[in-house]
């Protein structure tokens, strides 16, 4: 877990305020991601930790508030835009395309950074040819061997275990040659072993792509083993960000997840739970 | 028995066809495409032009609705004004009939992009609203305007190739069946490439796709253009196939030809599209033979048109319901029991 | 500018935005029990009137009766179409569904065009012939009188869904079918119901229309413009179908006068362009919040 570098902060997310109608799903969200870093937002169910990540995705507009893409304002950006940039995402309930098989689902995430028009692609001569066979082979070096995922590339999605889906869509987000990777909840639903994996998987996109992640969790154990700086939401607000042991220790933060209570004895619980996780 | 087939590299791992038995089928296939004219009687010749006209149509709208999702009502309409463009771009210009074809396509295309533009920016539905409104707008324009004849249509002389009338159905097969196997190849080469994934994405997760970088209304525009544009050249070869064009030559009832084509056939698969245009160009040739059979003689005919209707409606719905995946998955069925075979799974 | 002329085509068109009125109802019904989209309303509108039609001039019955039949038919129609060709697309795509509408479609009008030809018919007169006069503005008494029983059946629609239990069944299927059926609501029983209501109401509003204007195998041209309406109106609003088929009766009886009978579809479809690029989810549609 390296220390976050001092430069520039990747992404920021400034004052973000989203209302649906009359209800407010964020209200003055703000926190940086240091480049290189690995980002967690953690919270309650319904703090608004998705509704943030669609915020920066670029699907909501918010009402108030910017963000901050390597220092540009892409609030006004559409989402095909900010994929470009290097914006990639996983997402909660997997979207995959059912219609496609690993392969293709995988080459899709490319889409924003290739080339081919319409006219390369009906005649399938020169620049699409030349495109799809660099993407193949890109993909297949970099990413299936990385994921292990080799025995699949040409499954339909649709048939394939969840714990596997969920490694097609990290395949895909990495396929869209991301800056910052933003993971949501890409261990939910796994087992120990599959957890353990992704973990690796996560360090190791960190290490050796200089990827930022920025992921929403729930596994503490995860999120305290991984992250060098964690942020807190409860009812769409950040309650509390900083070192995983900072937020770990602070009451706020042990109050929003397990209620009113003694603050020692929920703070006892709460590293014992992280422990138990950590094992 | 074939367990499997090996690619030693990704570009052949990614060729359209890619084992020896494909190159095989492939070359009897075209063998076949070849040697059909010179065997076939006239009434034959006849049906294959008409088959591969609507292949050409099917795969266009089949890149619409099969691929990306959008349901369609107005092929017929696109059809109607690549036909037209056709007939007047030859009997007032004169110009070259692969040049009125080519036009015949770029006007469609164009109709399409006025359809597209209000309708695409939000559900997919309010396409095949906006569609059977444009449907009945053209028929009034062909109806209506000096341009195209009103309603008595225009006739036109045949193309000119090489200085050769095409005026048989043999000569036309020479044009149009090699004009379908581009179109189908090219259709075939999108989904090869992002353009093709970009639309599965839109007709299997639309929200998601534009996070992941394909912006949408473009895309849409551009399966719905496309498509469009392969309606008018198959219009622009109906109107030389059939040299005469009138405002009902295009009815809302070849829409749903059209669609029924693609959902019998498999839609989102390109042999869903040939499976598909095949059987119904025949089937209204079946129900004619039908009606022949039948004792009643010639007040029996009258119920050719309404019978026809209630099959392609019934087809639709059958389809969808009992084989949503159309004749090509029927296809794979019987592959997979062929290449496995003398084991069961 | 003859005011009094406009005043009266102004009517006209009211009026017979009453009937887009019923029949969008009958539509927004479906969609919002269901959330199918029912291309082939117009269509069923025509078996109605047709039904109506077998009854009263063929049979030979008391008009009470042969509403009652057309009603009864069209209903069990409904039934049957939700039964064989709707439910079993449940969880497919939504456009697998909304193209199963446009081969039911296709299968009504063929239907009708071989057991009773495709030829124009015209129903056994039974609205009163007076002609009905709001102040100096005449309106035939046709357009008229169907009005008010549309807006009769409409009032009749609404106090259903509020007051009875399948009504507010309805409603809370429609809301969110998972909650309903946690609530002991038979859930398919209640797309049933939505489907029969739906259908009866469409026979309705096609005896009227039919009585109107006649019947013929291409009526269902008028279910276009009641698609219109539901766009304009908003697909699950029963408000918006209301306010949208006045709306559009109104444009259409004006198209229709000022600039020549067959621009009204132009109008229609120029509107229709309009609210697409305007407010696509119609005047009072719910722009349903997607969650990525």
């Amino acid at each position: 877990m390296s220390a976050p570098s001092a430069t520039a902060p990747v992404l920021q997310a400034e004052a973000l305020t989203l209302a649906f109608g009359g209800v407010k799903a964020l209200t003055n969200v703000g926190f940086s991601v240091a480049p290189g870093s690995i980002t967690a937002v953690i919270g309650p169910n319904g703090a608004g930790k998705t509704s943030l990540f669609n915020t920066i995705s670029g699907f909501y507009k918010p009402s108030q508030g910017r963000v901050l893409f390597e220092g540009a304002d892409i609030t006004r950006l559409p989402a095909p835009k900010r994929a470009a940039l290097g914006l990639a995402r996983s997402f909660q309930n997997i979207a995959l395309f059912r219609g496609m098989t690993v392969l293709d689902n995988i080459k899709l995430g490319r889409h924003a950074h290739l080339k081919t028009n319409v006219f390369d692609a009906l005649f399938y001569l020169g620049r699409a040819r030349r495109e799809e066979a660099e993407l193949r082979r890109d993909v297949e070096e970099r990413i299936i061997d990385f994921l292990e995922i080799d025995h699949i590339r040409h499954a339909s999605v649709a048939a394939l275990p969840y714990g596997l889906q969920k490694r097609v869509e990290m395949a895909r987000a990495l396929a869209m040659q991301p800056k910052v990777l933003m993971l949501d909840e890409p261990v939910a639903g796994m087992n120990r072993e599959e957890t353990e994996d992704m973990a690796r998987f996560i360090l190791d996109v960190r290490r050796e792509w200089g990827v930022t992640v920025l992921m929403v969790e729930h596994d503490m154990g995860m999120v305290m083993d991984l992250s060098d700086h964690v942020v807190v939401l409860n009812f769409g607000q950040v309650i509390a960000q900083g070192t995983p042991a900072q937020v770990q220790a602070d009451p706020e933060v042990i109050r929003a997840y397990l209620g009113a209570g003694d603050v020692g004895e929920l703070r006892r619980r709460l590293r014992g739970e992280a422990a138990v996780g950590a094992a | 028995m074939r367990i499997g087939t090996l690619k030693q590299s990704y570009i052949a791992d990614a060729a359209l066809f890619d084992s020896r038995t494909q190159k095989a089928w492939l070359a009897i296939g075209a063998a076949l495409l070849v040697l059909f004219p010179f065997m076939a009687s006239d009434y034959w010749l006849y049906l294959a032009c008409l088959v591969a006209i609507n292949v050409a149509s099917a795969t266009g709208l089949n890149i619409l609705t099969g691929y990306t999702g959008l349901v369609s009502l107005g092929q017929a309409a696109f059809m109607g004004l690549g036909a037209y463009t056709v007939a007047i771009m030859q009997t007032r210009l004169g110009t070259p009939f692969l040049l009125n074809i080519l036009a015949g396509g770029v006007v469609a295309m164009l109709g399409g992009l006025v359809v597209g533009i209000p309708s695409l920016r939000v559900k997919g539905l309010y396409l095949a609203i906006a569609t059977i409104a444009a449907s009945f707008i053209t028929h009034f324009l062909f109806a209506n305007l000096k341009l195209t004849g009103g309603t008595t249509g225009i006739s036109l002389p045949p193309a000119q190739l090489f200085g050769l009338p095409l005026d048989t159905s043999f000569r036309l097969y020479w044009v149009i069946v090699p004009v379908m196997v581009l179109m189908v190849l090219g259709a075939a080469n999108l989904f090869r490439t992002r353009v093709g994934r970009a639309f599965i994405a839109i007709r299997d997760r639309d929200i998601s796709a534009e996070v992941l970088g394909i912006p949408l209304l473009r895309y849409k525009l551009l399966s719905f253009g496309l498509s469009s544009f392969y309606a008018g050249v198959a219009g622009g070869l109906w109107a030389y196939f059939f040299r005469v064009v009138t405002p009902e030559s295009f009815p809302l009832l070849m829409s749903i030809f059209f669609l029924a084509a693609i959902i019998v056939g498999g839609m989102g698969t390109i042999l869903g599209g040939i499976f598909g245009a095949v059987f119904m160009t025949m089937v209204p040739e079946l129900l004619k033979l039908v009606v022949d059979l039948l004792p009643g003689g010639v007040e029996m005919t009258v119920f050719l048109s309404p019978v026809r209707t209630v099959v392609f409606g019934l087809l639709i719905v059958g389809f969808l319901v009992f084989e949503p995946h159309g004749l090509a998955e029927v296809w794979r069925r019987i592959r997979r029991f062929f290449h496995l075979w003398p084991f069961r799974n | 500018m003859d005011w009094a002329y406009l005043f009266e085509i102004a009517l006209t068109g009211i009026a017979g935005g009453g009937l887009y009125a019923l029949a969008a109802l009958a539509f927004v019904l479906v969609y919002k029990a269901t959330r199918v989209v029912n291309i082939a309303i117009g269509e069923m509108l025509m078996v109605g009137a047709y039904l109506f039609f077998t009854f009263a001039a063929s049979f030979s019955l008391p008009i009470w009766m042969a509403v009652l039949g057309s009603v009864i038919g069209t209903g069990l129609l409904g039934a049957v179409i939700e039964r064989t060709m709707i439910r079993p697309l449940l969880g497919e795509p939504p456009i697998s569904v909304f193209m199963v509408t446009v081969g039911l479609a296709s299968i009504l009008v063929g239907l009708v065009e071989i057991i009773w030809t495709a030829d124009q018919r015209r129903l056994p007169e039974f609205l009163p012939n007076t002609p009905v006069m709001i102040g100096e503005a005449f309106l035939a008494p046709k357009i008229a009188y169907g009005a008010l029983i549309a807006v009769v059946l409409i009032g009749l629609v609404l106090l259903l869904f509020r007051f009875w239990r399948g009504g507010v069944a309805l409603r809370a299927t429609a809301s969110d079918q998972a909650a309903a059926y946690s609530m002991g609501i038979h859930v398919p029983r209640v797309f049933s119901l939505a489907w029969v209501a739906s259908a009866m109401i469409a026979a309705v509003a096609g005896i009227i229309v039919g009585a109107i204007g006649g019947i013929s195998s291409s009526m269902g041209v008028f279910g276009l413009s009641v698609l219109v309406v539901v766009i304009v109106g908003g697909l699950d609003s029963v408000l918006g179908a209301l306010v949208g088929g006045v709306l559009i009766g109104l444009i259409e009886a004006l198209a229709g006068s000022y600039l020549g009978g067959e621009y009204k579809l132009l109008a229609t479809f120029i509107v229709l362009v309009f609210v697409l690029m305007v407010r696509p989810y119609g005047l009072f549609g719910t722009h349903e919040i997607e969650r990525l």
